[in-house]
């Protein structure tokens, strides 16, 4: 099969435009006829149903949490991007296209790429007239910060608290929504299959997680915002609800998984510290503008971090890389820090672990200045590790944080199945191997409130879909496949509990599969991942019943899908024969040790299609075509 | 430094909303006093399972402190009594060895429980429902540095905007009033000039609604402030109140 991104002709800066003018027209009082389901209420999803609801869609909303406001997104930490060059330093819509194209190691299409950066200005216009509280100048005008891979100051935010206040924006209007009838809110429902009817997604069916009952939803179009799979290496700093079940589900119906071997892996996260954690906390990569990344120079150094002098430390990021220092992208600042580590460096009981220090900053700054900035940072720091990083350096360890990649989609958004559209975290598009910091908040709110609007009245009035209703046989096979699952959970009656599987997953993983691969490790990981899930559907232990509140069934489903997805993911690791982005393969690196990328053999997409459980998956690969930048090595020297 | 603790958990259970109910208790050993609150109830509760036991069932998501899924009243105290913490953040070494810990859900009138710790929050969902909102629709909004607002105006808001919707204030309040919560966007609206324009409707219509979901009147207990997480002050009540009466006066206008 051939994919087709149907990625608009004629000049880069003019598609878009161009592409819009060209997308049939829903007439407004078609729209209220039309029925879409928005799974998932992160800012692509809550952004989503709020801008179809404004236009007159009627809107179904589903989301895990008791409310839309608290999906994943309400972490996130640090910022969101935008080409205002309000600093005036340079900034641009064609340097931000040109820093995110990089920054994924030319691994994302160009196309995607631009639109996001040219609708990025539009987010920031429309947040602050949404009332959020963005953080100002002393004259009034909106302040900005520096994230990593990036040479000037584009980064919006608010406190540490910048997912949070965009999420409850979107979740205002939404709820706007709610109260105009314009959209339904479906809280507490965990959707575990996609229906698909004469090759087009037609609704969905949930399980109501407190009574227990599953539900079938019909609809014209169904959009998947279910979020990031990085807890696939159990622990991430991802929310303990994060799961990939939704689009593995759709996997399984059909789309193509592109790229799930793209994990990001944070490096300015709370090391590890014991068997029970149950996650990890990410420190914000903003603490990388004025915290300097050392370890000491000598292996085994283990005095406390005041007592090895200035000349006994080694500034490694300062050192390899002196026009972009501590703000190197993620997968290099990770890469670096295991290095340093693997070489006897690393600090803290476990030697994994290297310092962010503020020292510097603090005498330069004063104290007041470090804490306005980052002040509930460094708060959460001390309550979870009990150090006071005022005065001594914060200790931080890479960790799994994002997942560039997600279901495959075209320029419209839309996977290979007619109908199924996917946006924010679960799709691929916009991130290529590696995604800049701040980015993810804009590529979200870009899909929900400027992307989609327009898309899917693209495909509404382009396409004939039969009337259908819940009583179509295709839901009952969904809602029997469901039930039939469920029941077999429930019924393993096992001895080791669902947590402990998942935890031995994340080893497995985080070992074979993390920062740095090879060919042997990923063989041997794909063994132990189908070890292991023969083993959960063996001696796993799920109590409680169907028909109940039951977070431990709940935690099951989501392992179960988790353990069949990681082996796509390592087969992906294993057909990518280069290193690029957060895909580091030992075999492919340059003298320096960097990701060496094969643009010969290797500028595609690999978008994956599900070919049954006992067969491999069938590999389809998406050209990526550069006709505006050049294809270089990345260097942040 | 890191040490291992055993303690005794008084845990309220509760199978569904109209249920017979009341307190379990458990034995939790070996507990690491690096832990959070919550990994210590997993281990209750990988242990509970390998019993054949119901584990405890409690809502939470993030993990660290701004989802505002986490929540449980510990020993009389709204998500455990350090200041300014949720409930996943507050971690096991403010507990000595031996110590009994009474874990109960949120209890009031507008929240209904759900299962053991987990309590129905949609009353808050209902409040925002009824205007906590700037209506604006997506696109056509005018630069953003169109409108200057100044620093400490705009801090004013965030402190304001911090809440999270955890409801450690209803459960903390005699009346189980949610005057705290509604306030905090009332203000952060209200403090802005974007929001200026709808204040005082937005004012009647959330306070009327909060009335009608059967949440207490307030009456200046300030219980709420002391247990919220994220440090709301209660001047944004004091806000509220006078947007409110601004409101009424507008209206009777009319
Ligand atoms: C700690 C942390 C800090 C971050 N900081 C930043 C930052 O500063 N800047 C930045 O740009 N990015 C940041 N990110 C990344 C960013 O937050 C996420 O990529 C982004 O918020 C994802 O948004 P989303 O809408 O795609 O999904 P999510 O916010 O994850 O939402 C998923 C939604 O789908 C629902 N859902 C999931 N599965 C199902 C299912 N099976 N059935 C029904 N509903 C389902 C959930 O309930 C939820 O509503 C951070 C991430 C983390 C973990
Ligand atoms: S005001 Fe405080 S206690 Fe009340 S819901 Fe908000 S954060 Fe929670
Ligand atoms: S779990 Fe999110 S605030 Fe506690």
């Amino acid at each position: 099969m051939q994919l087709d991104a149907k990625i608009p002709s004629g000049p880069l800066a003019e598609k878009w435009d161009k592409h819009r003018f060209e997308l049939k027209l829903v007439n407004p009082a078609n729209k209220r006829k039309y029925t879409i389901i928005v799974v998932g209420t992160g800012l692509a999803g809550g952004s989503a149903a709020a801008s179809l609801g404004e236009l007159g869609y009627y809107v179904k909303n589903f989301c895990i949490q008791d409310s839309p406001r608290r999906a994943h997104s309400i972490a996130a930490q640090g910022g969101i991007n935008a080409a205002k060059n309000y600093q005036n330093d340079g900034d641009s819509i064609w340097r931000l296209f040109y820093d995110t194209i990089k920054g994924g190691d030319f691994r994302a299409r160009e196309a995607n790429v631009y639109r996001l950066a040219q609708v990025s200005n539009n987010i920031i216009d429309h947040c602050v007239a949404q009332g959020i509280p963005f953080a100002r100048e002393y004259g009034g005008l909106l302040a900005n910060r520096s994230f990593g891979g990036a040479q000037v100051s584009r980064t919006f935010y608010a406190r540490g608290q910048t997912g949070q206040q965009l999420l409850l924006g979107a979740y205002s209007s939404l709820m706007r929504q709610v109260a105009a009838g314009q959209v339904s809110m479906f809280p507490r429902r965990e959707m575990l299959d996609i229906v698909v009817i004469n090759g087009q997604a037609r609704g969905i069916v949930v399980r109501n997680l407190i009574t227990g009952e599953i539900e079938n939803h019909a609809a014209d179009a169904v959009v998947l915002c279910t979020g990031g799979y990085a807890n696939v290496f159990y622990l991430s700093t991802n929310a303990m609800a994060s799961n990939v079940s939704a689009t593995f589900r759709a996997y399984k119906k059909g789309a193509f998984f592109a790229n799930p071997c793209y994990t990001q892996i944070h490096p300015t996260c709370i090391p590890v510290h014991g068997t029970y954690q149950s996650k990890l906390t990410l420190m914000s990569e903003s603490l990388r503008n004025d915290g300097r990344v050392w370890v000491p120079k000598t292996p085994g150094d283990r005095r406390p971090p005041n007592q090895i002098p200035e000349s006994e430390r080694d500034y490694y990021l300062e050192e390899k890389y002196p026009s972009f220092g501590n703000l190197v992208p993620r997968d290099v600042a990770s890469r670096n820090a295991k290095t340093q580590c693997d070489m006897g460096k690393g600090v803290e009981e476990t030697g994994f672990a290297v310092y962010l220090d503020f020292a510097d900053a603090i005498k330069r700054d004063g104290k007041d200045v470090i804490q306005q900035k980052y002040g509930n940072l460094f708060q959460m720091y001390e309550k979870i590790t009990a150090s006071n990083p005022y005065e001594t350096p914060m200790m931080i360890y890479p960790a799994s944080h994002y997942v560039m990649g997600g279901l495959w989609v075209d320029y419209n958004l839309m996977s290979n199945l007619d109908g199924l559209f996917v946006m924010g975290e679960a799709n691929f598009s916009d991130h290529g191997a590696n995604r800049l910091g701040a980015s993810a908040l804009m590529q979200g709110l870009a899909d929900g409130y400027f992307v989609i609007p327009y898309t899917i009245g693209g495909y509404l009035a382009g396409t004939d879909r039969p009337e259908i209703t819940t009583d179509h046989p295709a839901f009952k096979e969904a809602t029997r496949y469901v039930t039939e699952r469920t029941r077999k959970l429930l019924s393993i009656n096992g001895k080791r509990t669902v947590d402990d599987i998942h935890r031995q997953l994340g080893h497995i993983l985080w070992e074979y599969c993390g920062m740095s691969r090879n060919d042997d490790g990923l063989l041997k990981a794909r063994k132990l991942i189908q070890e292991l899930r023969e083993e959960f559907w063996k001696n796993a232990m799920v109590p409680g019943s169907s028909e109940d509140f039951n977070q431990s069934l709940e935690r099951a489903g989501r392992v179960a899908d988790f353990l069949e997805f990681a082996e796509l993911l390592v087969i992906d690791a294993f057909e990518r024969k280069e290193s690029c982005g957060g895909h580091f393969n030992e075999a492919y690196q340059t003298e320096e040790h960097e990701a060496r990328r094969d643009d010969e053999n290797f500028c595609h997409v690999s978008a994956w299609e599900f070919k049954g459980d006992d067969n491999d998956p069938e590999l389809h690969k998406e050209p990526l075509v550069f006709e505006n930048v050049e294809l270089t090595q990345r260097s942040y020297k | 430094m890191t040490k291992s603790i055993n303690i005794t958990l008084k845990v309220w259970r509760q199978k569904g909303p109209h249920v017979k109910s009341g307190f379990e208790t458990y034995p939790a050993t070996d507990i690491s006093t690096d832990m959070s609150f919550l990994e210590m109830i997993d281990v209750v509760n990988e242990q509970l399972t390998l019993d054949g036991k119901d584990p405890i069932a409690f809502d939470h998501d993030c993990r660290e402190g701004i989802c505002g899924m986490c929540g449980a009243v510990i020993n009389g105290r709204s998500h455990g009594p350090e200041k300014g913490t949720t409930l996943c953040q507050f971690h096991m070494r403010h507990f000595s060895n031996g110590d009994t810990i009474v874990i109960e859900p949120w209890r009031a009138k507008a929240f209904p429980i759900i299962k053991d710790l987990v309590v129905d929050r949609s009353a808050f969902d209902q409040i925002i429902l009824a205007g906590g909102y700037i209506s604006v629709n997506t696109g056509g909004a005018p630069d953003a540095n169109s409108i200057p607002i100044a620093q400490e105006i705009a801090e004013l808001a965030m402190d304001a905007a911090a809440c999270i919707g955890c409801g450690a204030c209803v459960a903390a309040c005699p009346n189980a009033s949610a005057m705290l919560f509604t306030s905090a966007k009332i203000s952060q609206l209200a403090l802005l000039p974007q929001g200026r324009l709808e204040a005082a409707n937005r004012a009647l219509a959330m306070v009327r609604k909060m009335d009608e979901l059967c949440f207490g009147n307030c009456s200046n207990e300030r219980e709420c402030e002391a247990e919220c997480p994220k440090e709301i002050s209660i001047s944004n009540i004091a806000r509220l109140n006078r947007e409110f009466i601004k409101a009424g006066l507008v209206s009777s206008v009319k």
